[in-house]
């Protein structure tokens, strides 16, 4: 609990509904969309409206010791917003407004707390289209996005949203506040706070204004389904697609375990026997669109696919995605408890990374589902459990420090898109090595030397 | 035990749930309030921790319970198929179990348990009217009230009716020649004390269509506005009561012009008395016979397009929720509208979102309800109609009263009405 009077500064600054202190709101906020993550409530929630009150609150935070947790939609998958430590969580949501659409320069202003959805409906009306879209598109903020540099089914073409952002307004630790990036296409001047603050987790700074690139919509899409009887034809197909110089929006593969469940789940007819399916969709303009779907059916034939759909009309095409879009909640359904990974291999190691899998599955005696974005090699092993099995959850722990490390063993990465938060921390060193986790270390604490913002999160102070 | 008698009962929906998120991106009381208690995902982990004993129960936690429209969007967009309705009506019944129902709300559902006392208490309703319902200047529609709502508000009331809907007509009515069958129509209160022209409309189209009616007499409130407050036992009371008094008169069918009413018959009444199995049999007897008018005159008895007239209006149809997402008809009152002769429908914007009604929720939480119905009447607003189209009285009020606050020129009336309109369009219509 906070003393009445550090409640009353908040409120000063934020105005009295905008600070919620009372037990059964700070309840709400004590949890993100990590599974099997401890709990822990704020001190306090705020809600500030401006660069300047952020500003503030950080100002206030500073003076009484206070951590501050920032938070968008909370949909991350890392603990990225679990307020380890107490203290305030500052929400974003109240910054909504989209600030500017510039049509001659394609950019975006923004300020955080815009729904990634809401900017696309936005820029549609101009023909445009702001392409990173993670499966929490209509819920997940741009902030929190930028924060993760979330990926999405595009990624393959349109690449993540580190590609997209040119500039940003942000407020750090001390409550200061900097601005840099603009709408040129070029810009070498100085370091790359770009890089640096994109992908950040909160733990650099508190983001209250984005600049971001839009381009052309594309004219049109089509959207296919190749069947596999083998896991390893599924991944030579992938490769043989790109190297036939073919670069679709999309191209996401379901394991067999994946699509049993999603079947049971949505009956939307898929092969319930394929050991493995593809989902592509290529877009562009419409000549193009039906040579390229043309060519992917061709080659998935000649991989050896036992059946290729091709989506005829929007209605099929829904079909196919509502059954990828229902991966994750339909394996969720099967135990109580869903580890969902997010290591990513080079495209081409697919296959061995996907047997990988299977062997840890058996040899942890695990349910594990694998799903993902296969054309960025961003891999969703997905471990069905349940937390209360203490038992199971070794073995668990077992299982996931092996993903990581095959994953890594084969020129790969911890996470692709979804973070470190507290879930990956500890994991670190084995992609960083000491020397580079003392350089983040650096980072953090040139930035943020009392470990105020997102306290627990990436990188934790030395013991 | 069914979710009415205890917490326990919605364990396995707590379960299902896996915190994503996706509720957020339709709940109409987050996208205002931006507050994750004001989401399904919130209000879970409120029940998650009012069953770990993490938290206990509070004044605070039952009011934030009852920051819910009971809309069921959360529902329709949740991957994981959580049935959220079930687990807040869950949390408000063990609410008022705990700590009793606000004294408010519990004189006036105490009120409508016994018909008579009800039917007094709209009596001093009237004379309440001129002190708390400012009578306005009328515009075409004539005079209505205003009711004072807090924060500046207002909620423009239909004048009560000079006669209930069940005092004005007979208990059975017979169609000239021999009846198909015999159909007995549940009014529920707001067609009754209110809207008594939508009740007329619905007597006058199955009339029409050489149905008998049958109006039980001693019918009451469907119980709905009880059971979603957690006052489960008045909710019990008036279901039986129903119950008895439908079981007694007897019928082939039964119809209802109100989305509450029908959710009543077909689901709310078997689950309420589950514990009870003579009552839940005769719950699940009628539930099997129970349809919404559209519904009816669309799938069972489907009315007759001979004799319809032209009705030149543009219309836009508001979905109420428990009518689409709560009994998954929507397709039925359109088809019903397409057939009318010189109509044309005109679709607005989000037809299936929520316009912030929600029964006593628009009057414990105006201020919300106001800023729900606001959007719902800038998407009315754009589709350049004169007549919004609803099924369900409440709808009605809430969107009228939304018209009117925003000056636009629109009739608001219910399906039927425009059905009974053609029919009557028809019968002055020379013939060919
Ligand atoms: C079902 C499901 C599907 C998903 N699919 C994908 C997917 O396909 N691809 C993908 O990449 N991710 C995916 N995610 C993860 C998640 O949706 C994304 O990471 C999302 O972008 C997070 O946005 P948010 O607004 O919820 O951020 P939050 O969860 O609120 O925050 C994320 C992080 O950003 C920080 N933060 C938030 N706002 C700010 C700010 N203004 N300034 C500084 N720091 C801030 C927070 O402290 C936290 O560390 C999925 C999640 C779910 C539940
Ligand atoms: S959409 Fe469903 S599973 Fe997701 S948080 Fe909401 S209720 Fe839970
Ligand atoms: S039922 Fe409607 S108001 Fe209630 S939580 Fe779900 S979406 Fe929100």
């Amino acid at each position: 609990m906070l003393s009445e009077s550090i409640l009353r500064e908040l409120r000063e600054v934020l105005g009295g509904k905008n600070v919620l202190s009372e037990t059964e709101d700070l309840l709400t906020y004590a949890y993100d969309a990590t599974a099997a993550m401890r709990r822990k409530t704020p001190d306090v929630v705020v809600a500030p409206k401006s660069t300047e009150e952020v500003s503030q609150v950080l100002n206030i935070a500073q003076k009484y010791g206070l951590p501050v947790y920032p938070r968008g939609s909370g949909t991350n998958l890392s603990g990225g917003t679990i307020p380890l430590e107490g203290g305030i969580v500052l929400s974003l949501l109240n910054m909504n407004r989209i600030l500017e659409v510039d049509t001659e320069n394609l950019t975006a202003t923004v300020q955080p707390g815009v729904i990634i959805q809401d900017l696309n409906n936005e820029v549609a009306l101009h023909g445009l289209l702001y392409p990173p879209d993670p499966g929490t598109v209509t819920t997940a903020t741009m902030g929190g996005s930028v924060s993760e540099s979330s990926g999405g089914l595009r990624g393959l073409k349109y690449g993540v949203t580190k590609h997209y952002v040119m500039g940003m307004k942000l407020v750090l630790a001390d409550g200061k506040v900097i601005k840099w990036g603009g709408k040129t296409v070029k810009n070498v001047t100085g370091y790359d706070l770009t890089a640096l603050f994109t992908g950040a987790e909160g733990t650099l700074g508190i983001i209250t204004e984005i600049l971001v690139k839009l381009i052309p919509a594309p004219e049109t899409r089509k959207s296919l389904l190749g069947v596999f009887d083998d896991v390893d034809k599924a991944g030579r197909a992938i490769s043989a697609i790109i190297r036939n110089r073919i670069i679709p929006a999309t191209l996401e593969i379901m394991d067999n375990m994946t699509l049993r469940t999603v079947e049971n789940f949505t009956h939307a007819g898929l092969p319930i026997e394929a050991e493995a399916v593809l989902l592509i969709e290529v877009d562009g303009y419409k000549e193009v669109v039906e040579r390229e779907a043309a060519l992917v059916e061709d080659v998935l034939q000649q991989e050896g696919a036992v059946e290729v759909k091709v989506a005829k009309d929007e209605q099929e095409r829904e079909r196919i995605w509502f059954a990828r879009r229902s991966a994750l909640p339909a394996l969720a359904q099967k135990k109580p408890t869903t580890v969902l990974e997010d290591a990513t291999v080079p495209r081409s190691k697919i296959p061995e990374m996907l047997k990988a899998i299977r062997e840890i599955a058996k040899k942890y005696d695990l349910l594990i589902g694998t799903f993902g974005h296969a054309g960025d090699g961003n891999l969703h092993p997905t471990i069905l459990t349940d937390e209360r099995d203490k038992e199971e959850m070794a073995r668990v722990e077992k299982a996931v420090d092996e993903i990581f490390q095959v994953a890594i063993s084969l020129g790969g990465t911890l996470s692709g898109e979804h973070g470190i938060g507290i879930a990956k921390a500890k994991y670190l060193p084995l992609e960083f090595g000491e020397a580079g986790v003392r350089t983040l270390r650096r980072i953090k604490e040139a930035l943020d030397p009392e470990y105020r913002l997102n306290p627990g999160k990436i990188v934790l102070r030395k013991e | 035990m069914g979710i009415y008698s205890t917490l326990t009962s919605i364990e396995g929906e707590l379960h299902k749930c896996m915190k994503c998120g996706n509720c957020q991106a339709v709940c109409p009381i987050y996208k205002e309030t931006r507050h994750e208690v004001g989401v399904a995902r919130g209000k879970i982990s409120l029940v998650e921790a009012l069953l770990s004993g993490e938290t206990e129960m509070t004044e605070g936690l039952s009011e934030r319970f009852s920051l819910c429209t009971t809309c069921m969007a959360c529902n329709a967009n949740c991957p994981c198929g959580v049935r959220f309705d079930r687990i807040i009506l869950a949390a408000r019944a063990e609410a008022v179990r705990q700590k009793g129902l606000h004294s408010a709300k519990a004189i006036a559902f105490g009120a409508l348990k016994r018909q008579g006392l009800f039917d007094l208490g709209l009596k001093v309703g009237s004379v309440f009217q001129g002190v708390a319902l400012k009578r306005i200047p009328g515009r075409k529609s004539g005079s209505r009230l205003r009711f004072e709502v807090g924060m500046g508000q207002t909620k423009v009331f239909p004048n009560l009716a000079k006669r209930t809907l069940r005092s004005e007509l007979p208990e059975i009515v017979r169609p000239a020649g021999t009846a198909k069958m015999r159909v007995a129509f549940f009014t529920g209160c707001m067609i009754n004390y209110f809207y008594t022209d939508m009740g007329k409309a619905v007597v006058e189209v199955l009339i029409e269509n050489s149905l008998e009616v049958v109006i039980p007499n001693g019918q009451g409130c469907c119980g709905i506005p009880a059971s979603v407050n957690g006052d489960v036992e008045s909710a019990r009371v008036m279901a039986k009561r129903n119950l008895r008094e439908f079981e007694n008169m007897g019928a082939d069918a039964l119809v209802v012009a109100c989305s509450s009413g029908g959710s009543a018959w077909k689901h709310v009444y078997a689950e309420l008395l589950s514990d009870e199995p003579k009552w839940r049999a005769l719950a699940e007897k009628w539930a099997e016979k129970s349809y919404d008018i559209a519904e009816f005159l669309v799938d069972r008895v489907p009315f007759k397009e001979e004799g319809l007239g032209r009705v030149e209006r543009k219309v836009t149809y508001h979905d109420p929720c428990h009518l689409n997402r709560g009994q998954g008809i929507y397709a039925e009152p359109r088809e019903m509208l397409k057939k009318i002769p010189g109509l044309e429908l005109i679709e607005m914007k989000e037809p299936g979102r929520c316009c912030g009604m929600a029964g006593s929720f628009s009057l414990t939480h105006p201020e919300l309800s106001d800023q729900i119905l606001e959007r719902k009447i800038q998407d009315i607003a754009q589709t350049h109609t004169d007549t919004v189209a609803t099924g369900c009285p409440a709808c009605r009020l809430q969107l009228a009263s939304g018209v009117e606050n925003a000056d636009l020129q629109e009739d608001v009336v219910h399906i039927v009405q425009i059905l009974a309109e053609s029919y009557r369009a028809g019968k002055l219509e020379p013939r060919v």
